[in-house]
């Protein structure tokens, strides 16, 4: 019973990342039809310059991991707000060229990474709580798992909040049915991209801070192997449907979890998973709108 | 007589590389109801779309005496050109008061009135998904996204389409009091409710104009409206409703 208990939250601290991640890639490919490949750099310089702000301020500090996340969310939404705006919004409805650009600044910004901060990973300290246990139906939980799953749900609702409640939510939710008629009521739809950037940014850029403490470091590479992952549970979950996105964050990682622990063959299953929701519900569990 | 409020002169336009409207010309007075008629397929909708800037297009477009053809869509719209389009187009997934709201540029208590005025069905339900609507009452939300703002011209492309007589009744009545406020330029295939509202017609055929007049002058004409539109109107047909 333990070990199902320790399973299933540490696949859910797990899906929290992958839904941090996915729900920028729903969002933007829901809003405007773009597939982001460089979505993982976003959270891998979210993850640095959170790894630097906390080493500066003392490293294993409450205020220090606080700062660092702040910060992080900050410099992913910068850096995909920049992205939309001086990349990708030349290249709306040219979809082959915004994966050649996307895969291409994936590709540099690795390599950027890789020459400021090494190719070796960075180990990160938190505050002494994170490294804990706590007790939970017999089984003992790593404590960071409980703070990576209340961040995401705090980060579906904030978002699940912003979609209903404000003229920007309004627009995004009714862009994603059908922009040109958006356009067509006289609203420049283009402040709405960049926006659906900059949120699908910050929550990268937490979720690379978060990732940076639930795997013990930070690296070039963190971004791209939690990218795969968040792709597949995007298609999973429908793109452009956030709801989607956060379920199949769930599915995927406790699934991956249990089948890791008995059979080792997590990732299999998972792409098996992909394969038999491709074969028999091609648009994803709830298609394509965006569920606020 | 006043200046025309939309002046559209060699508009052409193309999708995907075809042309859908070739050297149209033609006005739309600052009062009343314009037609523009024709056959199936004729591209009277894809020049009410080019008018727009929804699709490619080259030509002289003038709002109020101001070129607006070099504009983007959302600024054209903004400088006063209400759209309903074809097709209804509501947002499904929003309520109808979330329609009304993204449609609402500023606040004007005029156009507010004029919804409620018009379709107080939509305010019993405006909680309610614009998706779970019938088509008339998407219809509904349709005008009333465009009436909800002060235009200087509406471009309404065949409101009445698809729906029950009964409710094609009460869409031309919502449109008829609309124009007392607002000039329309109206795509309509039925021709009873063209007899109702519009004063002038403009006719086009393969993309370009072949006809303009007065609408009963080609109305009341069988042998006309038989050439240019494909169908035979009744001389006179509804005029008890006018």
């Amino acid at each position: 019973m333990s070990t199902i208990v320790l399973l299933l939250v540490t696949g859910l601290g797990l899906g929290a990342l992958y839904f941090l991640v996915a729900s920028g890639l729903s969002l933007i490919y829901g809003l405007m039809g773009v597939l982001n490949f460089a979505h993982g750099s976003f959270l891998t310089l979210g993850a640095f310059a959170g790894f630097e702000l906390a080493r500066r301020l003392g490293g294993d500090s409450w205020p220090a991991l606080i700062a660092s996340l702040v910060l992080g969310s900050a410099v992913g939404a910068l850096a995909a707000a920049l992205t939309e705006l001086l990349l990708i919004r030349r290249l709306y409805e040219r979809h082959i060229e915004q994966v050649l650009v996307t895969v291409g600044l994936s590709l540099a910004t690795v390599a950027l990474f890789e020459g400021i901060w090494g190719t070796d990973p960075i180990y990160v300290s938190a505050p002494a709580w994170f490294g804990q246990t706590t007790e939970l139906l017999g089984a003992r939980i790593p404590n960071d798992r409980f703070v990576l799953i209340g961040v995401a749900a705090l980060v579906l609702l904030g978002i699940v909040a912003f979609l209903r409640f404000t003229r920007y939510g309004l627009i995004i939710r009714a862009g994603v049915e059908n922009r040109p008629m958006v356009t067509a009521l006289g609203i420049d739809v283009r402040r709405a991209f960049t926006v659906v950037f900059a949120i699908g940014g910050a929550a990268a850029g937490l979720g690379g801070v978060l990732a940076s403490h639930y795997f013990g470091y930070v690296s070039a590479q963190l971004g791209g192997s939690l990218l795969i992952f968040a792709f597949i549970v995007t298609v999973i979950g429908g793109l452009g449907s956030l709801s989607g996105a956060a379920i199949a964050s769930v599915v995927v990682a406790v699934l991956q979890q249990f089948a890791n622990f008995y059979w080792g063959v997590g990732d299999l299953v998972v792409v098996l998973l992909l394969a038999g929701v491709l074969l028999l519900r091609p648009a994803g569990i709830l298609g394509k709108k965006v569920h606020a | 007589m006043s200046a025309p409020v939309l002046v559209v002169e060699g508009l052409s336009a193309r999708i995907a590389g075809q042309q859908v409207v070739e050297d149209v010309s033609f006005e739309v007075p600052a009062r009343g109801v314009t037609a523009l008629l024709g056959r199936n397929g004729v591209g009277k909708t894809s020049t009410i779309r080019a008018v727009l800037g929804l699709i490619e297009r080259r030509g002289l477009v003038e709002l109020a005496g101001e070129r607006i053809d070099a504009l983007p869509t959302h600024r054209i719209v903004q400088r006063g050109v209400g759209y309903v389009p074809e097709d209804r187009e509501v947002f499904g997934g929003l309520t109808v008061a979330e329609n009304l709201r993204l449609a609402e540029r500023g606040s004007d208590a005029t156009g507010r009135e004029l919804v409620r005025e018009l379709f107080p069905d939509l305010v019993e339900r405006q909680a309610q998904s614009a998706g779970s609507l019938s088509g008339g009452q998407q219809q509904m939300v349709s005008i009333a996204r465009a009436l909800i703002n002060r235009n200087a011209v509406l471009l309404v492309d065949e409101p009445t389409k698809g729906l029950a007589p009964l409710i094609v009744k009460d869409v031309a009545d919502a449109l008829a009091r609309a124009a007392e406020a607002v000039p329309i330029l109206l795509v309509e295939q039925n021709l009873q409710v063209v007899r109702q509202l519009a004063e002038t017609v403009v006719v086009l055929e393969s993309g370009r104009v072949v006809h303009r007049g007065p609408a009963a002058e080609l109305l009341d004409d069988p042998d006309a409206t038989t050439r240019l539109l494909g169908v035979h109107a009744e001389p006179g047909a509804e005029e008890g409703e006018r």
